[in-house]
């Protein structure tokens, strides 16, 4: 059987020795102790496992972590730069966009994604790129909400570079 | 401070204690209190009686193992300037830590990020029976606020004695000051309900938003569920599962699972599992044991359910089963009546489906008499799984420790200790510390379901439209909010049992949410019938002003009476009330006329709880309730045929997605004057029947099962 050894995760290299055939997911929680992507379904289904690879959304329930050698893979941990929240964390925070957090880090993960490929969307295209991204406890308007204002203030952070 | 003074405070408990008789149980108790939060002052809420006793007659474990039960909560001043507040309450995301911190706050008062919650800790948390039905917020909130009352008066003391200008520039104490306070002090207080508070025109903290409190590590990934947790040398199970309910094992070989390097087959009685040091390792073990197993033939399918239930009934007597509610005569009423309707309703077996599993981690210590177990998991019922680990290990609940973290939703689905046993058990056979974590197949096959359930109304109305008759029978759903709220002189209400082939148990709500789609869809045809408006046909037979304000609420902000529906578009409305709180929510569908499809396009909902304390989380459980209710309402039912589950996933099984999500819109009725109860439930049960009356509106077809359209109006 192939045994990965090393995985790069959030701009580290982190030594690893498991199965490839394993999960992402798992290699990623119970190995590296990054907890932040979710175990939810197992089928792609609920979007709690939302991890980057090389910049794409990622399911990483069902993605072996054998795929994920050789690229960079972001998860949750890899957003905060130097004690500084991404704006898509600020925004959820501010909107109260959670009951429990548990598909949080899941939504945050895609909603990044999203605003990499579609800086400014509207209502709908939030809705529909997080379609498969399931919250239990329904803070779904507060979830949308909050990436409109994420969009909003990156957006204002770009121009105010370019200025 | 000096050495006298300290002496003389530290007589102060004495006098306090004194004032109660009450207080006087709690001499011997007050060294295990010290002992378990270090130096300062201790406030207890005493209780005069414990009800949830029965649920556990052991004695505490660990360090706590003597701080009696009979208490509320508990407050800690420590004498490093930290306030401690402990409630055996969990957080599952209705946001209590939250909102229990904002009120020690607003009593103390102290800055909210100075205050630690202890929470759902069986070695340290007041023994409680759960955190269900609504009671956090009417119980342990006014605890909470009388203790941390009862602490200020005592930190007021202190600083008078001590000739300190105590209060920082906004009017809070700062921690340095408390500790200066509170420094070499062992003061003890119990108090009871005469503690006095501040009035709800002070509670300045239920203005303020929520959400970086407590949350920030929610939305970085640094929050530990329990399915997060990782212990030293932990390793990870899996259970063997029968093919179908009922199922009997012939046949077992575990051989080659044994054989598997890292791999221990746990055989503890009936329960088969396996541990190994990575989860692939663990499934792949599973796989290995070879099992026979002999079906049970026989067992009812979906569709027929209802007949099913109708004709099993529940053993009689069932404990706690009420008795039947009558008023007047019911024949009397249906003969004076000059239109009678009699309808059948019923629900589906649903599943809380909450996003984080059942989980748990376990872990032994210590060999033979001296073996104590610790498992941390996800249950509304600390105390309860502790007696549930306590029975099936045969151990005594003082060896066994229970820590909830605050955990990924329950809806009523995670009051029972299944997962936490099960990984118990691996533990146990194992050695060491073991994780837990159901599939979510498993969490579709062997969690509890909300009851399925078949409601039965037979009324009658008079020429006037006057309710003469009201005959409410509801089989095997509950009885929750099973009176009816409209002036009938005649009427009988009855829950019957029946034996549920499916495992069936609480669900957020429980019955309400069925009793309240079949009543309020009933009183929608009563409407029709005699061609009244639906909202004035049901003020009209109201005298309750709480459930007629939330009504008239609901449909002011809608525009009832005033919009126009656009075509293939209609309006509904339904409102009650349970466990102490009203709500009434008015919805627009809209009925795709080529395939069915149901689109709820707008939901407006009225919700009053008395005194609210935090406006913002609120909203937050009624948005949430609604969009919950949303699912049971449309689509949402477990399929089922001879024991097995048929739509065991989220690809089948379907939940509320954004898409599904109309516009919402929440009108809270604060009222001061009134005692605060819980919002968490009550929200979920107006929707469904207000849906189901929209529907009809829009297409004239009435539809009287829950989920009323999965595939659409045909």
């Amino acid at each position: 059987m192939t045994r990965i050894t090393e995985l790069n995760v959030n701009n580290t290299r982190y030594p690893a020795n498991a199965d490839a055939e394993r999960t992402l997911l798992s290699v990623l929680r119970d190995d590296l102790e990054l907890t932040g992507a979710k175990y939810g379904c197992g089928e792609a289904r609920c979007g709690a496992c939302i991890v980057l690879i090389d910049g794409q959304r990622t399911p990483s329930c069902i993605t072996p972590v054998g795929d994920a050698v050789g690229k960079q893979v972001t998860t949750i941990e890899g957003l905060e730069q130097n004690g500084t929240l991404h704006p898509v964390q600020e925004a959820f925070l501010e909107f109260g966009a959670m009951q429990c957090g548990y598909c949080t880090p899941g939504m945050i993960m895609a909603s990044v994604a999203l605003l990499q490929d579609n800086p400014n969307p509207d209502e709908a295209e939030i809705r529909n790129a997080l379609e498969t991204n399931l919250c239990r406890c329904g803070a779904y308007p507060r979830i949308v909400a909050a990436v409109r204002r994420a969009a909003e203030r990156m957006s204002e952070s770009v121009e105010g570079q370019a200025a | 401070m000096n050495e006298e003074t300290a002496d003389e405070l530290s007589l102060e408990p004495e006098r306090y204690e004194l004032q109660s008789e009450l207080a006087e149980r709690w001499r011997q108790a007050k060294q295990e209190f010290f002992d378990v939060g270090g130096d300062g002052i201790i406030v207890v809420y005493g209780l005069e009686e414990v009800s949830a006793r029965t649920e556990s007659e052991g004695r505490r474990g660990g360090p706590g193992r003597s701080l009696p039960q009979e208490i509320g909560v508990w407050l800690q001043v420590r004498d490093d300037g930290q306030v401690i507040g402990y409630t055996g309450k969990v957080e599952f995301g209705q946001n209590i830590r939250t909102s229990l911190i904002h009120i020690i706050a607003d009593e103390l008062p102290v800055p909210p990020d100075s205050i630690q919650l202890v929470m759902g800790d069986t070695d340290l948390s007041p023994f409680d029976g759960g955190t269900t039905g609504s009671r956090s917020t009417p119980v342990v909130a006014p605890q909470m606020r009388r203790v941390a009352a009862a602490a200020r008066e005592l930190l007021r003391d202190l600083a008078v004695r001590q000739g300190l200008s105590v209060l920082a520039t906004d009017g809070t104490w700062t921690a340095s000051v408390l500790a200066n306070l509170t420094r070499g002090q062992r003061l003890f207080k119990c108090v009871g309900e005469d503690v006095v508070t501040k009035p709800p025109a002070e509670w300045r903290s239920a203005e303020q938003p929520t959400n970086t409190l407590s949350r920030r590590a929610l939305v970085t990934g640094q929050h530990h569920y329990t399915s997060d947790l990782k212990r030293p040398g932990m390793r990870y199970g899996k259970v063997l599962r029968a093919p179908s309910r009922n199922a009997r094992r012939t046949a077992l070989d575990t051989s080659a699972a044994a054989a598997m390097p890292g791999v221990t087959v746990v055989h503890d009685e009936d329960f088969i599992g396996v541990v190994a040091t990575d989860d692939l390792t663990a499934a792949r073990a599973l796989a290995a044991i070879q099992a026979n197993w002999e079906p049970l033939d026989g067992q009812p399918s979906t569709n027929e359910i209802f007949d099913y239930l109708l004709q099993h009934p529940g053993e009689i007597p069932v404990n706690g089963t009420p008795v039947p509610y009558t008023e007047g005569v019911i024949a009397e009423g249906l003969a004076a009546a000059e239109q009678v309707l009699e309808s059948r309703y019923t629900v589906a077996y649903i599943a809380h489906a909450p996003l984080e599993p059942r989980a748990a981690v376990a872990e032994i210590t210590g060999k033979d008499e001296s073996q104590t177990l610790t498992v941390w998991t996800g249950t509304q019922r600390p105390f309860g799984v502790r007696a549930e680990l306590a029975l099936a290990l045969g151990m005594t609940e003082d060896r066994i420790r229970v820590i909830v973290p605050d955990t990924g939703s329950g809806y009523g689905g995670k009051h029972i200790g299944d997962a936490a046993i099960e990984t118990a058990r691996l533990a146990r056979g194992a050695g060491g510390a073991v994780k837990l974590v159901w599939t979510r197949e498993e969490e579709f096959t062997h969690a509890y379901f909300r009851p399925a359930g078949v409601i039965d109304i037979h009324s009658g109305i008079d020429a006037n439209g006057t309710l003469t008759a009201w005959e409410h029978h509801n089989y095997n759903s509950g009885s929750s909010a099973i009176r009816t709220l409209y002036r009938v002189p005649h009427q009988h209400i009855e829950f019957h049992s029946a034996q549920s082939p499916l495992r069936q148990g609480s669900y957020r709500a429980l019955a309400a949410t069925a009793n309240h789609f079949a009543r309020e869809t009933h009183m929608d045809e009563l409407a029709h019938i005699a061609q009244s408006d639906p909202l004035a046909f049901r003020l009209q037979r109201l005298d309750d002003t709480r459930l007629r304000d939330v009504l008239e609420a609901a449909a002011e902000r809608f525009g009832w009476g005033t919009a126009t529906p656009s075509p293939g578009h209609g309006f509904g409305i339904a409102g009650g009330h349970e466990k102490g709180s009203y709500v009434a929510t008015c919805a627009e569908v809209a009925v795709d006329p080529e395939n069915g499809k149901v689109t709820v396009v707008r939901a407006v909902t009225a919700f009053e709880c008395g005194a609210i304390h935090h406006a913002d989380n609120v909203r937050n459980q009624v948005d949430g309730a609604v969009l919950m209710g949303l699912g049971g309402a449309l689509f949402e039912q477990v399929e089922f045929e001879n024991g097995q589950i048929q739509n065991p996933c989220f690809s089948q099984y379907r939940v509320p997605r954004f898409s599904d999500v109309p516009i919402l819109e929440t009108v809270l009725l604060d009222r001061k004057h009134l005692p605060s109860v819980g919002a968490g439930e009550t929200p979920i049960v107006a929707i469904a029947p207000a849906i189901g009356n929209a529907i009809f509106a829009a297409t004239g077809v009435r539809l009287r099962s829950l989920p009323l359209a999965p595939h659409g109006v045909r």
